[in-house]
């Protein structure tokens, strides 16, 4: 561990301890008031700097099994989220892999979703009905992305042009491509969906490596405390700190 | 076959705040109280790691787990009800603390308008103001009455909030300080002055400064983390019931928290409850906890749904308007219209109630003579702390994926900020809850049915009051100021209010009121079902300082009850009951 990252756990323990629930009960509001009324919490501090460099043991695939359906998936979360003159696109901050093992897991497998039948077609107004999981609209709208691709441009869509690949995915987004069980909107709103929340989330998830897409933002990311800075009439530029900050 | 349980004074269905304030009122006065909560415990420790929005505010961990019940929809009677899948439109809390553990903080009282609307209204536009669809009617109690238990409720909860212009029947001062100021904060409050509006810092639940509240228990300060609205507070800085009523139950050894315990059903004789049901939602096992007195407190949706189920009190029919559970269903209508600045702001700091409100177009605050709708909304501005996945607005036109839309989202999050209103929303005949006949929950119990599109008043009430927030964006100086249009029916898929009301009304009047002012039903004395599932329709305001209040209100009844018996109120009409 690096010199800035101790002093930053090091100050959240303390933090911690003056606050009501490490001491096992509520301290008296005196003594925690003085503390963070004269912010004896310091909101300044440096955040912990991380090399991208270090191997990522994560970036493998625990839900995909045929690398070229994560290939395509990555090209499309791309166009989705591109690289540009700010910085990184959905694959260096890593989304395909965020989305990879959230299909994996609770997301994937609608854990905490009403998947009871019958599944019948509503009004606009009442919400898409399909049975299939999330990992299976995945799966069926990956290898359509590649029909559609391979009878438009006789090419798999990791070999197109951006453009081109672009006009695919709008196809998708207009609900013009015919698909089993699932509407081709749904999945691409899915995938929308997926794609930005791989590139915003902690980097706990395996998307937004080194935070960067916070940067780009100007999001600070997980802040103790924004007291003594809340009033502040100028824009304040602060490194952004993640949940891996914050463990002791 | 159920294991039956010693029996108990009181058993409360569910711990939220409504759940919460019975078990500490009662288990203080001495009774034997048991909660019994569907979901896990919980207390501040468990929010150290609560700053992750992917977790919280996309995957909403904390909100029922809907694959063992959900809600089924649809926008009028007729059509066939579908499941709501997955959230969107509102969402429903669970575990200790209910939704309380994480909501965003705003405290308000209801106006005395609200709760003599029908005869206010009545009086000053005439009996037809609006069509006899809406079944508008008094609560039953007035703002004078409640008015003590809204105090007991702020003074518990440590409230932070300044006098408001417009609500000169309130001369108490709030128990904290209003919260910090920020500079777009100002610029709303000066640019609405300018409009000669009347803007005030809003009450919250995010304390301004260290805060012992009359029973012992301390709130700490805010610290404007930005993640609050629908995070637990990691400071204990949020009054909540697990900072607040759930400890002082707990210290008395009168209060039996039983957590994983869902209940499934009132065991009643048809004239009085004699317990309740619970399935243990870890093995599986079925209890009944016999009690002389049942307190649902388990949310406006299962408030409904359990009295429906156990066939207790008369259902609501919207052909024959008869009936009462199920009935005056609300909702809010939430007008947005959103500003884009040149300047950046810190828009990610922030707290879930840090705002400035006015009450201009509110309640019955201005003249409705020549409008088409009654009643009105708070507008407000909210610094609540942006987050980057949920937030990825840009003025309309640009494209919501590719180069343009990375582009443009970026350039706008420290630069845009939403000016909303909380419309009010009236209850219609055919806006109702009642049981769905096709899908069930994972007990084999039927779900909760609900009936409901937007009426005439909402789409009138809207357009008028989004046009207000605009005004003010461009009294500010936006470049660019975006009114958002309501959908011509409700859609259960877009996020949009957490506030549903109603399904077991109070009243004064047993036809058409399943509760009277204490909160105890009309037709069965030993029941007592609390929360916004008592509204008679829905404010301007957020509900939860209303819910506390009547808890309270609601616990004094019970008291009152446990020595006297009977029913607590006089009936108001000398029809019989069918
Ligand atoms: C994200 C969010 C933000 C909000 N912000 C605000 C705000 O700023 N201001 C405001 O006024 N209001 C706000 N609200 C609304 C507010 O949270 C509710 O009004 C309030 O929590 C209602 O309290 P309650 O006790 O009636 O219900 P709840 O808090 O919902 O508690 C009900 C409890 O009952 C339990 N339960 C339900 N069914 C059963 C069963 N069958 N068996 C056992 N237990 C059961 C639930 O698990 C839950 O714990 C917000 C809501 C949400 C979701
Ligand atoms: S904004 Fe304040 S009240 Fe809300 S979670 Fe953060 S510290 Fe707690």
């Amino acid at each position: 561990m690096d010199e800035d990252s101790k002093k930053s756990n090091m100050s959240r323990r303390k933090f911690i301890r003056n606050s009501s629930y490490a001491a096992g009960g509520l301290i008296g509001g005196g003594i925690i008031g003085s503390l963070i009324g004269t912010n004896y919490f310091n909101d300044t501090e440096q955040p912990s700097t991380r090399s991208s460099k270090e191997s990522n043991f994560n970036r493998a695939l625990m839900f995909f099994t045929r690398q070229s359906d994560f290939q395509i998936l990555s090209a499309a979360t791309e166009r989705i989220y591109p690289k540009d003159d700010q910085g990184p696109g959905a694959i260096e901050l890593g989304v395909p892999y965020f989305i990879d093992h959230e299909l994996a897991g609770a997301y994937g497998h609608n854990e905490r979703e009403y998947m009871k039948g019958p599944f019948l077609e509503g009004t606009e107004y009442q919400g898409y009905q399909t049975p299939l999981k999330r990992h299976a609209v995945f799966m069926t709208g990956i290898r359509a992305l590649e029909s559609e691709s391979k009878s438009a441009y006789d090419a798999s869509f990791v070999d197109l042009e951006g453009e081109q690949q672009d006009k695919i995915l709008k196809k998708f987004e207009n609900d013009d491509v015919k698909l089993h069980k699932v509407s081709s909107a749904y999945f691409f709103e899915m995938l929308r969906s997926a794609t930005i929340s791989g590139t915003y989330a902690d980097p706990l998830y395996g998307g937004n490596a080194d935070m960067d897409a916070w940067k780009m933002k100007n999001f600070p990311g997980s802040q103790m405390t924004y007291l003594n800075k809340i009033g502040s009439e100028k824009f304040i530029d602060i490194k952004p700190k993640s949940l891996n900050d914050h463990i002791s | 076959m159920a294991k039956k349980l010693d029996k108990v004074e009181a058993v409360t269905v569910g711990v939220g705040w409504a759940g919460g304030i019975i078990a500490a009122e009662l288990a203080k006065a001495g009774v034997k109280v048991v909660g019994l909560e569907r979901g896990n415990d919980r207390s501040t420790e468990d929010f150290q790691m609560v700053h992750d929005e992917y977790r919280y505010a996309i995957r909403y961990e904390l909100m029922q787990d809907l694959s063992k019940e959900t809600i089924t929809f649809r926008n009028k009677p007729g059509e066939k009800a579908l499941p709501m899948r997955q959230f969107g439109a509102f969402l429903i809390g669970t575990g200790v603390g209910g939704a309380g553990a994480h909501w965003n903080g705003d405290t308000w009282f209801f106006s005395p308008y609200d709760f003599e609307i029908k005869t206010m209204t009545d009086k000053k536009y005439g009996k037809n103001k609006l069509p006899k669809e809406y079944t508008l009617q008094d609560w039953g109690i007035t703002y004078k009455e409640l008015a003590p238990y809204y105090h007991q409720f702020e003074r518990m909860a440590g409230t932070s909030g300044e006098l408001n212009p417009l609500r000169p029947e309130r001369t108490e001062k709030y128990p904290t300080p209003p919260m910090k100021d920020t500079p777009i904060l100002k610029s709303y409050m000066d640019a609405a002055n300018r409009l000669g509006l009347h803007p005030f810092r809003q009450p919250s639940a995010n304390i301004s400064e260290v805060y012992k509240n009359p029973d012992g228990e301390t709130l700490n300060q805010c610290q404007y983390c930005g993640f609050c609205e629908k995070f637990g507070c990691e400071y204990g800085a949020k009054s909540s019931p697990n900072v607040t009523v759930v400890p002082t139950a707990l210290k008395t050894g009168n209060f039996d928290l039983r957590t994983h315990a869902n209940v499934t059903g009132i065991i009643h004789d048809g004239n009085k409850a004699t317990g309740v049901r619970y399935v243990d939602t870890q093995t599986g096992e079925e209890f009944d906890q016999p009690a002389d007195i049942v307190v649902l407190t388990s949310y406006t949706l299962n408030n409904t749904r359990l009295l429906l189920q156990s066939e207790l009190g008369r259902p609501y029919d919207p052909k024959t308007g008869t009936g009462v559970i199920g009935k005056n269903y609300c909702y809010q209508i939430t007008a947005v219209a959103t500003g884009f600045f040149k300047d950046r702001f810190n828009a990610a700091m922030g707290a879930g109630a840090l705002g400035t409100t006015l009450d201009d177009y509110n309640n019955d605050n201005f003249d409705h003579s020549d409008l088409d709708f009654i009643h009105g909304g708070s507008i407000t501005m909210k610094q609540l702390g942006k987050r980057p996945i949920n937030e990825n607005g840009a003025p309309s036109g640009t494209p919501r994926w590719g180069k343009e839309f990375k582009k443009e989202s970026i350039k706008w999050f420290n630069r845009s900020i939403p000016v909303t209103s909380q419309g009010a929303s009236m209850p219609h005949k055919n806006n109702y809850l009642s049981l769905d006949p096709t899908y069930k929950d994972a007990y084999g119990n039927p779900l909760l049915r609900m009936t409901y599109d937007f009426t005439e008043q909402d789409h009138a009430l809207y357009d008028y009051i989004t046009a207000r927030c605009a005004d003010i964006l461009e009294e500010m100086g936006a470049e660019v100021v975006e009114p958002k249009e309501l959908t011509d029916h409700f859609d259960i898929v877009p996020a949009q209010n957490d506030h549903i009301t109603g399904g077991v009304i109070m009243g004064a009047d047993p036809e058409t009121s399943a509760l009277n002012n204490y909160l105890q039903m009309w037709d069965v004395d030993n029941v007592f079902v609390i929360g916004a599932s008592a509204f008679a329709h829905n404010g301007g305001y957020n509900p939860t300082g209303t819910v506390g209040a009547l808890a309270y209100r609601a616990a004094e009844g019970i008291l009152k009850y446990r020595k006297n018996k009977g029913q607590l109120v006089k009936r108001e009409t000398s029809n019989k009951l069918v």
